[in-house]
């Protein structure tokens, strides 16, 4: 008890609210007694401490958060422009490890594919819900304005506009404007636009779809597509760690919604390789979703959820985006793309990293 | 005029102010980061070497003795140039290119500081990231937001400031503890 009395006169004279006599009297105390006279020192000493801490702590998040502004600005230069040298010393640094490594992922690559086509399920059973939304107010207004258009037949040429149906979430891979979905998403649509946080639409097309893994590539064809100077998350090639903590973002309705829980399992439902178990909340129009670690990667696409068990989730593996881009780029006009390998929000905190990543979530829309 | 410019971004600096900050790393970033890229050095190497060097300035212009002796721009390049070399020769790496035309300036002795900043700032971060919950919370609340106790015990959901004061002691003695045992195995 006295030494909570101590600390607290020690911490009225450190921040000097003691009045005149008291600090006297105080200051007496210290000559006299070294023992108080080193409490003085060392609380002095450790209050800086904390506040220097929490001041290079704030600087540190505010430098981190100015980086990614302006690489998205475009005023960091890329190193991949100049980095010759770079490459050089990586190349010799990493030549015998690459090859190596190269021959040894050759032979497993060969194996393991053919065990994954041997063991993955092959479709998706009954009481897995693909998380895709019928978007139930578009249809309603659709029957409405088909009566309409009944009425007005006769008399008026057919209007044009697209009444969307379903709809689904999607991300960006690329900075030139491929997004990734789910191929339930899309499948069998006749025109597709995704619309970003902002609510503006965009038109795009599906350029891959892989129904067996439940991916489909969407490119914004658009031409008021603003296309970023960089992404803020990476696509991880490995795979997640069991109880990771994750998070996703997507449009269950019509406004971006942010969800969180962890990977529950390194295989998805009835065993499935493809995929990850996940506790997240999710609803239909979450599927297409990114699953996002602490550091800012993609460790996988949300897809799926049981609807025999609350809160059970599953997300295609991020590795298999890798393989469903590099089938892509066989196609020329592709070749070149790059998908983002290091993220920039490492280290930042979630609500920063929610608010860069947001740009880059779109609602998929569906006819 | 451009020696004013640079007292007022010191300023704004020392004041933690975004817009100040932003605009000395636009000025000076990729410079550093070439420095880093054309020696043995990545894009995330040249990101932690310019932050660094951006919290040796920060620390600077805190102080009120403080003035710069040189172009701001030389300042920052002659810190990320001894913060590099540093680096490399922990790693036994030297640098390739030398840039004999660039002007240097003296940096060596806030260098020096630096590091010693550095390593109180991490004893801290262990200190506090071992803390754990409520302790963490209710410390940050008294010294950092600087609430008062009345206010710190209604949120945290002690019966009164009394109660709340004395679980505030006992966090801190234990804070104290976890920081200085660190202290004293590095002296």
């Amino acid at each position: 008890m006295d030494d909570i009395k101590l600390l607290e006169a020690v911490e009225r004279y450190i921040n000097g609210q003691m009045s005149p006599d008291e600090r006297v009297h105080f200051e007496q105390l210290r000559k006299t007694n070294t023992e108080i006279d080193q409490l003085v020192v060392e609380h002095t000493y450790f209050i800086h401490q904390l506040t220097h801490h929490d001041e290079v702590r704030q600087f540190k998040a505010k430098l981190n958060d100015i980086h990614i502004d302006l690489g998205e600005q475009g005023i960091i230069e890329s190193p991949r422009l100049k980095g010759k040298a770079k490459v050089v010393y990586l190349v010799n640094k990493f030549k015998r490890t690459a090859l190596i490594a190269a021959s040894i992922a050759g032979i497993t690559t060969i194996t393991i594919s053919s065990l994954v086509w041997s063991l993955s399920s092959k479709a998706p059973a009954k009481d897995i819900a693909q998380l895709s939304r019928k978007i139930e107010e578009l249809n309603r207004k659709n029957r409405e304005l088909d009566k309409e258009i009944d009425q007005v037949k006769t008399t008026v040429s057919t209007p044009t506009t697209i009444i969307y149906k379903k709809g689904g979430t999607g991300f960006l891979l690329s900075t030139k404007g491929l997004l990734l979905t789910n191929a339930h998403v899309v499948n069998k649509a006749s025109s597709v636009v995704v619309q970003n946080s902002a609510g503006k639409e965009l038109a795009a097309r599906v350029v891959y779809m892989d129904l067996a893994r439940d991916l489909a590539i969407l490119k914004i064809t658009d031409s008021s597509f603003e296309a970023p100077a960089s992404l803020p998350y990476a696509i991880r090639r490995s795979s997640g760690e069991l109880a990771e903590p994750v998070y996703t973002l997507g449009y269950p309705r019509n406004e971006i919604v942010y969800g969180e829980g962890y990977l529950s399992a390194k295989t998805g439902y009835d065993g499935d390789t493809l995929s990850y178990q996940i506790a997240i909340a999710a609803n239909p129009g979450n599927s297409g979703g990114p699953i996002i670690n602490r550091n800012g990667e993609v460790v996988g696409m949300l897809s799926a959820k049981q609807t025999t068990a609350e809160g059970v989730v599953f997300a295609t593996q991020a590795k298999y985006i890798h393989q469903a881009l590099d089938s892509l780029k066989q196609d020329t006009a592709y070749a070149k793309t790059k998908l983002p390998a290091k993220s920039s929000l490492k280290g930042v905190d979630r609500i920063q990293q929610v608010k860069k990543i947001t740009d880059y979530v779109y609602m998929v829309k569906v006819n | 005029m451009k020696a004013d410019n640079e007292t007022l971004l010191l300023r704004g600096l020392a004041k933690n102010d975004r817009k100040a900050i932003e605009t000395i790393y636009r000025e000076n970033y990729n410079l550093v980061q070439a420095l880093v890229v054309k020696n043995n050095g990545t894009a995330e190497d040249a990101k932690d070497i310019f932050q660094e060097a951006m919290i040796v300035l920060f620390e600077k212009a805190k102080q009120e003795s403080f003035t710069l002796q040189c172009q701001l721009r030389t300042y920052i390049y002659s810190i990320c140039r001894r913060l590099w070399l540093k680096r490399l020769l922990q790693q036994n790496r030297f640098m390739i290119a030398e840039d004999s035309e660039v002007e240097l300036a003296h940096v060596e002795e806030e260098v020096e500081e630096q590091e010693r900043l550095n390593t109180e700032f991490s004893m801290m971060e262990k200190a506090i990231n071992s803390l754990g919950e409520p302790c963490k919370s209710l410390l940050e609340a008294f010294y950092l937001q600087k609430r008062n106790m009345q206010d710190i015990a209604l949120s945290f959901g002690y019966t009164n400031a009394e109660n709340a004061k004395n679980q505030k002691y006992k966090c801190l003695v234990r804070l104290k503890k976890l920081f200085f045992s660190q202290y004293n195995s590095q002296t």
